[in-house]
């Protein structure tokens, strides 16, 4: 590619004392990296995932990712904005109570040609805008929390290599806290999914 | 396959010059990414904007807008330290300008929901070239509209009064207003529209840190990027963000406009007392905003060489929805009169017929030319396909737009029930000035979005490319041929959804 700088390949860590972060190898097509995702998920690996430059269609499922329960955390979210957005306008325009006559529960009811103070339709836009608003924040807030973001370092963004992750390869990468990692077979095996390029990430 | 296949670009034309790919080969579709067969292609086809020298033009534009927000600046502050006299406003006219330019920029912002939301639900698959930027404007168009109810309740450092906020005079809004349902619907509109468009640009800000030469620009690339590395892991849960994120703003967008025209359907003056309000003004929104996309894309993927990625195929497209919300907008000016008449009430026919022949009939009549009968142009291929054409149109549209807020909110507040109360409303320098210096607002932020982050969604483009399928062609992608050695292979795109499907059962473990 004459768009890109030449990746270089990282100097081999002299000081061998730590253990990698794992084995990552690079494949070039969306076919190659499905094929090879379906095989390190047969072959029972656990510590291990894919990295590609836009989703590729039916790559979580080959990997045998299970699908995730954000819907449902989103769904109570939204229930919970719809409740905030009733009890504040209830409150706010309604509410007139003491609890025990020690505190009093008061907001602004208003009086208007002598509509009802609990005027549930005249709420509804903004209980419903309170759902989304929650709803909305959640699915992001709960996606990035889930996905362990934001991160402001990681191993694998040391790489040089890695860079193209984001461009035009597709990465396979077994992490070496596997409980069947062991380098010299994992190499072997990720060698044999027909990768182009293999090598060790470090930890740093 | 594209019925002319340019052959041999050399890589400094590439994305100058357009190709058309507005026909459907019988059997397939169109391709949407033009004259590209490799993903790193279009990785720097997209990201060599934010990485070398703008064009002069952008030079000169950014001056240009830069010193229409100084005015803006001017005119804000003088009003501030003076007060709202300083606009022609009047007693019965007391909107006039302000809330003008605050419907017709919320109005704009809906065409990058729609495109962003509602098109990705109905998997239109072209949506992937033109959603960034449109969201882009969507963003910025709401922060003119924002600007304007800011300003115009007189003491503005008692804005936030509009938002329930415990204080100790024990006040609280009145949420029967829908002055109040506004404040919550735009200020929600905003957050998850800001919300949307970072959460979709993270996998494009990766891919500019991952390029990024300079030790800032890598900083700043990858904050932003707050960690993003492709895992498909996380592509799995940001898919189903993303198909959530799309549900939920389909009903926001079509909510907010709604609500803005209640400001006006709730109450009861003659014109404004209306039930077509909320979706001739959602119908208005998305005509506007179109035609704002139009007028932004067409000269940024000419300055930006992005013709092979927002194709005339994309633009053919968009002029498509700009006929189809021309002909609602339309058929809603003729149904206001049918109803005015037909309810019988005097004032309500008073109301209508002065629109068109009071004082204002100027007004009316250069909504009526540019709304309803310049989009009318594109039942013609010929005038769809055709840039200036189009750039022309999509002005006129924005013009058109623009007064039928002025047409609708004026016009019925100047002769309202009582003649003797009647006034004309005249703009002021001021009122002119704040008007102008929102277009300078907008497009100094939308010059800096150009320059700086990513245009195109690129992930999203790539996902939609023939060769992004892992199941057909997927071979094609690493030939080693310097350039542009596939131009006009036949590979039907199509084969695959931009992002998740949303009915597909990925469940299974």
């Amino acid at each position: 590619m004459s768009t890109l700088t030449a990746p270089k390949v990282d100097a081999p860590s002299t000081t061998a004392t730590t253990a990698p972060f794992g084995l990552m190898a690079e494949f070039r097509t969306p076919a190659e990296i499905m094929d090879a995702a379906k095989r390190v998920h047969a072959a029972g690996y656990r510590y291990w995932d894919c990295h590609v430059p836009f989703p590729v269609h039916g790559l979580d499922k080959a990997m045998g990712v299970r699908r995730t329960i954000l819907p449902v955390l989103v769904f109570g979210a939204g229930a919970t904005g719809a409740l905030v957005g009733f009890c504040l306008q209830a409150f706010a325009n309604a509410a007139s109570f003491s609890i025990w006559a020690l505190v009093w529960v008061t907001g602004y009811p208003f009086l208007i040609s002598g509509k009802p103070l609990m005027s549930v339709p005249a709420w509804i836009p903004v209980i419903f805008e309170l759902t989304i608003l929650l709803s909305a924040l959640s699915t992001v807030g709960l996606m990035l929390l889930m996905n362990n973001l934001p991160r402001l370092s990681h191993p694998l963004l040391a790489n040089n290599r890695f860079r193209r992750a984001s461009d035009d390869r597709f990465f396979v990468v077994i992490e070496a806290r596997d409980p069947k990692f062991l380098r010299s077979k994992t190499e072997a095996f990720l060698k044999s999914l027909g990768a182009s390029h293999v090598e060790v990430v470090e930890d740093r | 396959m594209p019925s002319k296949p340019s052959m041999h670009l050399s890589s400094a034309t590439k994305g100058f010059v357009d190709t058309d790919n507005t026909e459907q080969p019988i059997g397939g579709r169109a391709p949407l990414v033009l004259n590209m067969h490799r993903f790193g292609e279009v990785t720097h086809q997209v990201c060599r904007v934010a990485e070398s020298k703008p064009p002069l033009a952008w030079y000169v534009a950014f001056v240009i807008c830069l010193g229409m927000l100084g005015f803006l600046g001017i005119c804000v502050n003088y009003l501030i330290f003076t007060g709202v006299g300083v606009w022609g406003l009047n007693n019965p006219v007391m909107w006039a300008y302000d809330i003008t330019n605050f419907v017709f920029w919320v109005g704009i912002g809906h065409a990058g929901t729609l495109i962003s939301a509602i098109l990705f639900l109905f998997r239109q698959k072209w949506r992937t070239g033109i959603n960034r930027f449109a969201e882009a404007m969507t963003i910025f168009a709401v922060i003119c509209a924002g600007l304007f109810p800011g300003i115009h309740v007189g003491r503005v450092w008692l804005a936030y009064w509009l938002f329930p906020l415990p204080n100790s005079m024990e006040m609280w809004p009145q949420f029967r207003s829908p002055l109040l349902w506004d404040v919550f619907a735009v200020s929600t509109y905003f957050t998850v529209s800001l919300v949307f468009w970072y959460i979709g640009m993270v996998p494009d800000l990766a891919t500019l840190r991952d390029r990024a030469k300079g030790k800032f620009q890598q900083f700043a690339y990858g904050l932003a990027a707050i960690g993003w590395r492709g895992s498909m892991r996380h592509w799995h849960r940001y898919e189903v963000a993303y198909l959530l994120l799309a549900a939920l703003a389909t009903p926001l967008v079509l909510s907010v406009h709604s609500v803005v025209s209640f400001d006006f359907a709730v109450s009861q003056v003659p014109g404004w007392h209306t039930t077509i309000f909320p979706p001739y003004f959602v119908a208005g929104a998305i005509f506007s905003g179109f035609a704002m996309v139009v007028s932004l894309a067409v000269p940024a993927r000419e300055l930006f060489g992005l013709k092979d990625l927002i194709t005339l195929r994309h633009l053919d497209n968009m002029n498509k929805i700009i006929l189809l919300t021309g002909c609602m907008v339309g058929y809603a000016y003729s149904m206001e009169f049918f109803i005015a008449w037909y309810s019988g009430a005097m004032y309500e026919k008073f109301a209508f017929v002065n629109r068109a022949f009071g004082q204002y009939w100027w007004a009316y009549w250069i909504m009526v030319s540019c709304n309803v009968i310049t989009p009318q142009l594109f039942w013609f291929k010929k005038v769809r396909t055709s840039i200036p054409l189009m750039f022309i149109l999509s002005i006129f549209v924005n013009v058109g737009m623009w007064f039928e807020r002025f047409v609708i909110i004026v016009t019925s507040l100047a002769n309202d029930f009582l003649p003797s109360s009647w006034d004309q409303f005249v703009p002021t320098w001021v009122d002119i000035g704040t008007m102008v210096g929102a277009f300078g607002l907008f497009g100094v932020l939308f010059l800096l979005f150009c320059r700086y982050l990513p245009m195109i969604a690129i992930a999203e483009v790539k996902a939609v490319m023939p060769e992004a399928d892992p199941h057909a062609h997927g071979a094609h992608a690493h030939h080693g041929g310097p350039h542009d050695s596939h131009a006009g292979h036949g590979v039907p795109s199509g084969a695959m959804p931009a992002l998740r499907d949303p009915r597909s059962s990925e469940g299974q473990p």
